[in-house]
């Protein structure tokens, strides 16, 4: 961090920050890391509940597969998505054919990298939230005559809004630093696909300064998350 | 007493004789880290091979990348020994910065090519084609060196292409055309010779054709600068350029 700001343009960093492709990037870093925490919600909350509350059998090994990619280097999770969602895919030729959808190459495709990376964070936080929630809330709110998903809506997620808070915080944060599933299965383009992280790769190529300014630009972003969620979620 | 003298003088004539080649230097020994652009990687790895036939005691790691990425990172100070860089200026960058020592020697030459995927589905015959709507190209990114010779070849032939993506080297791009994500792309073609099992070329003509240029040198900070040299001297030489025939490159 030190070495960060002392390399730090100052003089230049107005006229780096103002640039197309800083402004490009940082767009798509808030668009991608935003979709997929949405991505992680959806998919991610029925997944905690099921692992949380269901005696399924092949429960555990469906833990194992979705903490997977926390653990997983990136980069497998490129070449495992290009494998599965590419023009030749497993699921992915099938999309094309289909319905011509392609992700490779495309803001979605980077919203799922990040979100295949990144899900894990939001499903082991809920799920240990569901865990811990004490179920008879739900018991009284059947008594009174409350269906499951009201219990559900009503009950459930108010009590553990501060795991789905911290889970979508985490997941949030590291898919705004995702690098390698998103360059490997979306590719790098500008205003496309090119997000911060790989605009910094990019630009480190030939212009340290500019690389340093944007990775300032993350580091403010994520400094004033980190502070702002640190007040509301989690006071000292 | 006359009979020893004709034995000391036979050790000696022997010693000289098992004298190395290259006297006046130490024999090289000790590892070598080589910093080369990724369009090098299979004719690198050859030559590693027989190199270290010839000096056996020569261990040669090899790194590869974009040379503007190795460029940067040698800048930086990374702990590399020799830089092959696929353009000029990329190696003429680490001599201003004062990490390679000057001169750079220009090793072997490449051309580019288009590589479609394998059999030429989509029938491109030339890079006005890549214009094609529904077509998917994927370039090298402006700042490495296969980026910047493909957007001169566009120049040249007045042909403006949108690629879907600007990948971090010639061997990621290659890639992505070889596993039949993309259409096509603009790379060298060496590179489409190294992977002829899934990809085409399609010939550029020599009017609207780059040549690429490929500099090497010492890094000055080497903490084996004998056997450095003794790298770039094997690379230039009639042996090594004899593997870069090999593999589709072009004589100095």
């Amino acid at each position: 961090m030190v070495g960060l700001l002392q390399r730090a343009p100052w003089s230049e960093l107005a006229d780096d920050l103002t640039d197309p492709v800083v402004r490009d990037a940082l767009r798509l870093s808030l668009v991608c890391s935003a979709g997929a925490t949405a991505l992680a919600f959806v998919l991610g909350l029925p997944l905690a509940w099921v692992l949380a509350r269901t005696e399924l059998p092949g429960r555990r090994a469906v833990r194992a597969l979705v903490l997977l990619p926390m653990v997983l280097p990136p980069v497998v999770g490129g070449v495992a998505l290009l494998l599965a969602f590419g023009r030749r895919g497993l699921v992915g030729q099938y999309l094309d054919d289909w319905f011509g959808v392609r992700l490779p190459f495309t803001t979605w495709g980077a919203i799922l990298a990040e979100a295949f990376v990144a899900m894990p964070f939001f499903v082991i936080v809920v799920e240990a939230g569901l865990r811990s929630l004490d179920r008879r809330y739900e018991e009284a709110a059947a008594t009174l005559g409350a269906r499951g998903f009201t219990t559900f809506r009503r009950v459930v997620l108010p009590l553990i809004a501060p795991s789905l808070v911290a889970g979508a915080a985490l997941t949030w944060a590291r898919a705004l630093g995702e690098f390698g599933a998103t360059i490997l299965f979306a590719g790098n383009l500008q205003g496309e696909t090119q997000t911060m992280p790989l605009a910094i790769f990019v630009e480190l190529q030939t212009n340290l300064g500019g690389a340093i300014a944007l990775s300032l630009v993350l580091l403010a972003v994520s400094i004033v998350v980190l502070v702002s969620l640190r007040e509301r979620w989690f006071p000292a | 007493m006359r009979r020893f003298a004709v034995a000391v003088v036979a050790i000696a004539i022997a010693a000289l004789g098992a004298w190395p080649a290259h006297a006046g230097g130490k024999k090289p020994s000790g590892a070598i880290t080589v910093f080369a652009a990724a369009s090098l990687t299979e004719s690198f790895d050859a030559m590693a091979k027989q190199f270290h036939k010839k000096y056996p005691d020569v261990d040669v790691k090899l790194n590869y990348d974009s040379s503007s990425n190795l460029a940067t990172q040698i800048n930086q100070g990374a702990p590399a020994d020799v830089f092959a860089s696929a353009d000029a200026d990329n190696l003429q960058k680490t001599i201003d910065a004062g990490a390679v020592t000057p001169p750079p020697v220009v090793f072997t030459k490449n051309r580019l090519e288009i590589a479609v995927e394998k059999g030429n589905p989509k029938k491109i015959k030339g890079l006005a084609d890549l214009q094609k709507s529904g077509l998917v190209v994927v370039l090298c990114a402006d700042q490495v060196p296969c980026g910047k010779y493909a957007a001169e070849a566009f120049a040249k032939a007045g042909v403006a292409v949108s690629p879907a993506s600007k990948e971090e080297n010639a061997k990621a791009t290659l890639s992505k055309v070889s596993i039949g994500e993309a259409d096509a792309s603009i790379l060298y073609v060496t590179d489409v010779k190294a992977s002829k099992d899934t990809t085409t070329g399609v010939k550029i003509p020599d009017k609207v054709n780059v040549i690429a240029t490929y500099p090497i040198g010492v890094v000055k900070e080497s903490q084996n600068a004998t056997a450095a040299k003794a790298w770039v001297q094997y690379v230039t030489s009639k042996e090594g350029q004899k593997t870069m025939r090999k593999f589709g490159f072009l004589p100095p």
